[in-house]
């Protein structure tokens, strides 16, 4: 591999962001109806959960398959909030306890749960969204990876978590409003979510935050902790024996993959209008690792390619021909992983970077910069 | 929560639940032996293993069908039957897999988790397809319903009894397997050294190949003998795949002993406590101390010592 060079973006890196971001921001909009929108919008929530696991995974080598938890407990904090919001006493007034969510009194709760009391203040929410499932990734974080725990293990073991999670969110059934979920949300802080202007507004938010997480990504990979998780994923004893502490590496990272899937959730919570345990749990989980092994594990740019591309045929497969979309889901697990390790990313260093090449380095030599190339976009 | 019983049905409460989490230790044995063999000896992650097992139960749904349709004076003994035949199922698929997808990402430990769950996918997929989404249940022949009454207050199902029988004669078979016979020593030697072991004459390849369907095949017995206790739908195994790896894992991956210890530990608390506690919260808390142990012992209950 050639060296990398400390620049923040290579020309190369640059064209591939603007790319997205024409994509996203103006192509999208423009050919989609709000429907479709709105649903591409879901799609690009996973991108989130996509781009923590290509620093996971990908950089870190720590293959998380409970990253649906991290997702879910965003999007968990986030419905609380609106849920808060839906349920005013007037709203509520037919219940035997009026001024508490419709589940809990369902449950025969008279009170709202302590834990669910701070939730009545956004400014909380908003932390709390952040905040919560990163305090919970980093207390697994330190236990396992003070210990050693990784790869196959680490994997099983996150795995487990999800399917706790699951159960307890089934289980709990009045406190968390058990398998439907968090459902019937309306308004945040007053404005409505529900029509086709709030949805578009919300699709441009979540872009934009998409890009932010983007940018918190690449930064991280071009920076020195970057270059120590490639190094950590390789060769974990010689960065040991190098004097780095490589638990808490990997620990900071897995942390920074738990904040950008809780923020990819609670943006799911908003564009959807309801969290439900199905996204929490084994299979979800697990399907938010095929986004980004099909996108490019190695790539940031591919990981939200891939959760476009994935969503979108699950979508279009799923509706026409739903026993075709399981057949196909499973071929493409099998397929990425025998025949395309680095997913699109890799086709297109492959077949459209060595195309792309002399164009960029007729423009280097302009710029007269010795910047060598990396992974750039994959093209559509 | 135990001041509402008197302390003989306590005894009694104990004593059965104890009995149905030996039932599910049967299972757990079952499905972990095969597992503990795949992943403990060969250290490859088997995401599709419920699958196998399942198919080991379609088999016998499969051969149940055709007994009762054409054999009826042999419907006593089809089980038999049906478990040798789940065998050989389970273990030509496995056998085919390993050739055509294991081989190529030993490697690869966490690209297998994925490529396996994809087949799991695929195989679900399958059975729904030509068995059809509902459950199946088979028809249990007479000499196996009913149940022993041991005390007034205390009954055992003879079902369960025998699925307790199988799980102690596969246990044996298995252990015989591994460590009575050349196939068991060759297995062995490859896992403690691979290049080692091929430089004195065994073939790895076929050690390997042989191993992961020997593994498979005993899923299918599992999944044959879970069909005496239950149901048998496409997405069965999924629901036991994350307690048997955890049963393989928190016992040690490479110790046949420590998976059924931790079979028996995790199963035995789990039904104790699902009489006390909701189902659901029983699971969550069994698996979290089982989580919980794992963070600070990851290797596990019964360790085997290797020089890496």
């Amino acid at each position: 591999m050639k060296p990398q060079s400390n620049r923040f973006m290579s020309m190369q890196e640059m064209v591939g962001f603007a790319i997205l971001a024409l994509l996203i921001f103006v192509i999208f909009p423009l050919i989609l109806d709000p429907f479709r929108l709105n649903l591409f919008g879901k799609y690009l929530t996973y991108a989130f959960v996509a781009l923590g696991l290509v620093l996971c995974w990908g950089a870190g080598g720590i293959l998380s398959l409970g990253q649906g938890v991290f997702f879910g407990l965003g999007g968990y904090c986030m419905a609380m909030f609106l849920k808060l919001e839906a349920s005013t006493p007037e709203n509520t007034k037919i219940q035997s306890t009026p001024g508490i969510p419709d589940f809990m009194d369902w449950n025969q709760l008279t009170e709202l749960p302590f834990w669910w009391q701070p939730f009545h203040s956004f400014t909380f929410t908003v932390i709390a969204v952040v905040l919560v499932p990163v305090i919970f990734a980093f207390i697994i974080g330190v236990a396992m990876f003070r210990r050693r725990v990784g790869g196959v293990y680490f994997a099983i073991i996150t795995q487990a978590i999800a399917a706790i999670m699951t159960i307890l969110i089934i289980g709990q059934q009045g406190y968390t409003g058990g398998v439907n979920g968090i459902t019937d949300l309306r308004t945040l802080m007053g404005w409505d979510i529900r029509t086709d202007e709030a949805k578009n507004i919300l699709y441009f938010v979540n872009g934009g935050l998409l890009f932010a997480c983007l940018f918190a990504a690449q930064y991280i990979r071009r920076s020195k902790l970057g270059r120590i998780l490639i190094a950590m994923r390789d060769q974990e004893d010689r960065v040991r024996f190098s004097g780095y502490d490589v638990a808490d590496f990997k620990t900071f990272v897995f942390c920074a993959g738990a904040a950008f899937a809780a923020i990819g959730g609670a943006m799911f919570t908003l564009q959807v209008g309801f969290m439900s345990p199905s996204f929490v749990g084994i299979v979800p989980s697990i399907e938010m690792v095929i986004f980004c092994a099909v996108g490019g594990r190695l790539s940031i740019l591919g990981a939200v390619y891939g959760a476009l591309v994935v969503n979108w045929a699950k979508t279009t497969f799923s509706e026409s021909f739903p026993e075709l979309w399981l057949l196909g889901l499973g071929a493409l697990f099998i397929a990425v992983v025998l025949a395309f390790p680095k997913g699109l990313a890799g086709l297109y260093d492959d077949f459209i970077a060595p195309r792309v090449k002399p164009l960029f380095d007729k423009l280097r030599s302009k710029s007269n910069s010795k910047d060598a190339d990396f992974v750039g976009a994959p093209a559509e | 929560m135990f001041a509402d019983y008197s302390s003989q049905e306590l005894l009694a409460i104990f004593a059965m639940q104890g009995f149905a989490g030996l039932i599910l230790f049967s299972v757990f044995v079952l499905m972990a032996l095969g597992l503990a063999i795949i992943f403990g000896q060969m250290g490859v992650i088997n995401m599709a293993h419920g699958e196998f097992m399942i198919l080991g139960a379609y088999v016998t749904y499969m051969l149940s069908n055709f007994f009762e349709a054409y054999l009826p004076d042999l419907f006593g003994i089809y089980f038999f039957i049906a478990m040798i035949c789940a065998f050989i199922a389970s273990g030509a698929l496995g056998l085919f897999v390993e050739w055509a997808l294991i081989r190529h990402l030993y490697k690869r430990p966490l690209d297998t988790l994925l490529a396996t769950w994809g087949l799991s996918l695929i195989l679900q997929q399958i059975y729904r397809s030509v068995f059809g989404a509902r459950e199946v249940g088979v028809t249990i022949p007479d000499w196996m319903m009913g149940s022993l009454p041991l005390t007034d207050m205390i009954e055992v199902p003879i079902n369960g009894i025998f699925v307790m029988v199988l799980a102690v004669s596969i246990s044996i078979a298995v252990y015989l397997m591994m460590f009575r016979s050349s196939w068991g020593k060759q297995v062995r030697a490859v896992v403690q050294n691979r290049v080692m072991a091929g430089a004195v004459g065994i073939n790895t390849e076929w050690t390997d190949r042989l191993t992961f369907g020997i593994g498979c095949g005993v899923a299918g017995v599992a999944g044959s003998a879970f069909t005496m206790i239950g149901s048998t739908g496409p997405t069965a195994g999924q629901l036991y795949i994350v307690d048997t790896f955890l049963v393989v894992v928190f016992g040690g991956a490479a110790s046949l002993l420590g998976t059924i210890a931790s079979a028996f530990s995790i199963s035995q608390a789990q039904s104790i406590m699902e009489f006390f506690l909701s189902g659901s919260m029983a699971k969550v808390l069994t698996l979290l101390t089982v989580v919980g142990i794992l963070m600070i012992r990851p290797q596990g209950l019964f360790a085997l010592k290797l020089r890496k």
